[in-house]
């Protein structure tokens, strides 16, 4: 038999569900303990951010909200890993990458809450980012896209994208990557594998053993890596990067995680999961097993997780307040933004409608 | 001076700005050794190389998605769909995307960018080949539709379409890409975006019209002449925003309008056209507003494609019945 191509998909882990090494072989950023307490503070801000938007929401003060319950070290990890000059194009849950990079929560807050001013994020690097994308896997494409334009223009910045494991049965992704692998693009693509597209499961969206492997098909590096392990997220993600950056060419990382709480606060988990699978789950969360080893490593206490969890509710406090008391745009909003230049025949609709408004009041 | 046809003027538009704006790159299926299928992009790849002139995956999503990609970062991209009637999957990433970037953002991040396509009938080519669709995306707010349909118009309206701040459709009537050659100065000068042009002053009716029926319609207006009719032609261009002003002016002079193009009837842009004359010019019109269209059909395959696509008969028969009735 002769064999035209072979390949293996590596798994990385390096803490376990209880937060025990299991390799030695930490990485670099591993080792400096301030560090790894400043990513756990961000994923608990996350959390902490995470249920006071689903109470915003079921007290009427948002609108339909997605979760990122169960993703902080997915999401912390990849934010944490890019540099400020690169760029990243979401889906719409990623908040950990995105509060790393800027954005501020009362611009998710805004953006959920029926204002497109949440999608102006004011703070760099974020600023230069791509807003939420809600078509599934489309923004795919513009990381695609961004990185072919770093290459013709011969800059070292790497593009990321994210999508779930439902975004990774999708053409947009599947074009990303080929065109990354056939460019040499440096693009890393990450499928946040959280086992659910609302009510279907993973084993639905794909006959594959892994969805990491769907990147070898591009020709482009691929790994599966614990998603609740912010340690080989951020390693995978660092490596990623960098070979991007060195014009080694572009990956695919599937981070393998659960999302432990509905799609949107518009869905009803309990309709399609049952109990048991989500209790294992949650004994695999990101949150407990960084917290163990933490602990363990006696930078981390019960005292300081309450006084930074308290030092967060006032920080989302600050934030709510500032959302609640932002003023809705003026009707002509709708209008401003469509073209650079207001064209003449839009004048005249804008006049209409902004007359119509004045006459309602 | 050269005397150059349509589509030599689109790649001669192409040339100027690649050559005076590095941020103008030009992607596609075959745009680059191959010059293009119907060599718009000829001679562009080994004037600028392989990176600024890109030959893409066979996939017309990565290509428009990529594209709106490159836009945002500040690349001034000119996509090119093969034909018209495989632009459908790039469609997601125009309406969802490029068209609403700058607003959903609140101007924070835009796309500058263009999606070039053969557009039309009329060339006795394949399946999928002929398709007039360009209404599709006059609905799409934040895109604009432009039609050239001269070698002079397809240079300053293609120069006009790339230096837009925003994302534009450039539909390129394939029928006429090579039916005339005209002077073209490569002068750089670029043509207005938000204007129809008037082809042929008239008093008795107006015929607006776009893409490669302003030939017919010039024609049906000889022909009217010599039947001592006086018709004025309207080449639309932009579709989208639409100069309805001009259109209303001509309306208030001759009273009479037909409304020419070859895609289907029914919610075809011509049904924007003469609503907005119903709604606005009402006391103008003498006479019912006639179009002459493409039936609500799919485009036959070429043996009967001609029977499909408005004729010069049937616009000049639309003029009379407009003058009949008044």
């Amino acid at each position: 038999m002769t064999i035209a191509a072979k390949f293996e998909i590596e798994y990385l882990q390096y803490l376990d569900a209880e937060g025990k090494e299991v390799r030695k072989d930490l990485p670099a950023f591993a080792k400096d303990l301030d560090h790894m307490v400043e990513l756990y503070k961000l994923m608990l801000s996350t959390r902490v951010f995470d249920a006071k938007s689903i109470a915003l929401q079921r007290t009427g003060k948002l609108g339909t909200y997605a979760s990122c319950l169960g993703h902080e070290a997915a999401h912390v990890g990849i934010g944490s890993a890019m540099k400020p000059e690169d760029v990243y194009a979401p889906s719409y849950r990623e908040y950990g990458a995105q509060l790393y990079r800027g954005v501020q929560p009362r611009e998710v807050y805004m953006y959920w809450g029926g204002d497109e001013r949440g999608n102006d994020y004011q703070k760099e690097p974020a600023r230069h980012d791509f807003a939420w994308s809600v078509p599934i896997a489309t923004q795919c494409l513009h990381a695609a896209g961004s990185a072919l334009a770093f290459k013709i223009r011969g800059e070292k910045r790497v593009a990321v994208c994210t999508i779930g494991d439902g975004g990774s049965s999708k053409g947009d992704f599947y074009g990303a990557i080929n065109i990354a692998g056939a460019q040499n693009l440096p693009l890393v693509a990450v499928i946040v594998n959280n086992q659910w597209a609302i009510s279907v499961p993973r084993k639905i969206q794909s006959g594959a053993p892994t969805l990491a492997q769907k990147g070898i098909a591009a020709g482009l590096f691929c790994i599966q890596v614990d998603g609740n392990d912010i340690i080989a997220v951020r390693k995978a993600m660092e490596d990623a990067l960098d070979r991007a950056r060195n014009g080694e060419g572009g990956s695919v990382l599937e981070l393998v995680t659960y999302r432990l709480g509905d799609h949107t606060t518009a869905d009803d988990a309990r309709r399609y999961r049952g109990k048991e699978e989500v209790d294992e789950a949650w004994a695999k969360e990101p949150m407990k097993r960084l917290r163990n080893w933490l602990v363990k490593k006696k930078v981390w206490d019960d005292a300081k997780e309450e006084a930074w969890k308290a030092e967060c509710d006032e920080w989302m406090d600050n934030e709510v307040n500032a959302y609640l008391e932002t003023r809705t745009q003026p009707v002509s909003a709708m209008f401003d933004y469509t073209f650079a230049e207001l064209p003449a025949d839009l004048e005249k609709q804008r006049d209409h409608v902004l007359s119509l408004d004045q006459k309602a009041h | 001076m050269a005397q150059i046809t349509l589509i030599e003027a689109v790649t001669q538009a192409l040339a100027y700005e690649m050559a005076h704006d590095e941020s103008v790159v030009v992607l596609g299926e075959d745009v680059g050794v191959n010059g293009g299928v119907f060599r718009a992009t000829q001679g562009l790849q080994e004037k600028f190389g392989e990176l600024r002139v890109l030959d893409t995956p066979l996939d017309e999503t990565t290509i428009a998605g990529v594209t709106v990609g490159l836009a945002v970062q500040g690349m001034k991209p000119v996509a090119e769909a093969q034909f018209e009637g495989f632009i459908y999957p790039m469609m997601e990433q125009i309406a969802c995307h490029a068209a609403r970037m700058r607003n959903r953002t609140r101007g924070r991040l835009t796309v500058p960018a263009v999606w070039r396509a053969p557009w039309g009938g009329g060339i006795r080519a394949p399946e999928h080949h002929s398709e007039a669709n360009e209404h599709l995306f006059t609905n799409i707010p934040g895109l604009r539709v432009v039609l050239p349909s001269s070698p002079a118009r397809a240079y300053g309206l293609l120069l006009a379409a790339i230096r837009d701040p925003d994302p534009v459709m450039f539909f390129e009537p394939k029928r006429i890409y090579r039916q005339y050659k005209e002077e073209v100065p490569d002068d750089g000068e670029a043509l207005p975006l938000d204007v129809c042009f008037v082809l042929r002053d008239g008093s008795d009716v107006t015929i607006v019209t776009w893409g490669a029926q302003v030939k017919e319609s010039l024609e049906a207006a000889d022909a009217l002449a010599a039947e001592g009719i006086s018709a004025e032609v309207i080449d639309v261009a932009t579709l989208t925003p639409l100069d309805f002003d001009t259109i209303a002016e001509s309306v208030a002079k001759t009273g009479r309008c037909v409304i020419v193009h070859e895609a289907p009837k029914t919610a075809g842009f011509g049904a924007e056209i003469a609503a907005r004359l119903a709604e606005e010019c009402m006391y103008d019109l003498l006479a019912p507003v006639e179009r002459v269209t493409g039936p609500d059909t799919h485009i036959p395959l070429f043996r009967l494609e001609m029977k499909y696509l408005p004729s010069v008969e049937l616009v000049v028969d639309a003029a009379k019945r407009t003058l009949a009735a008044s």
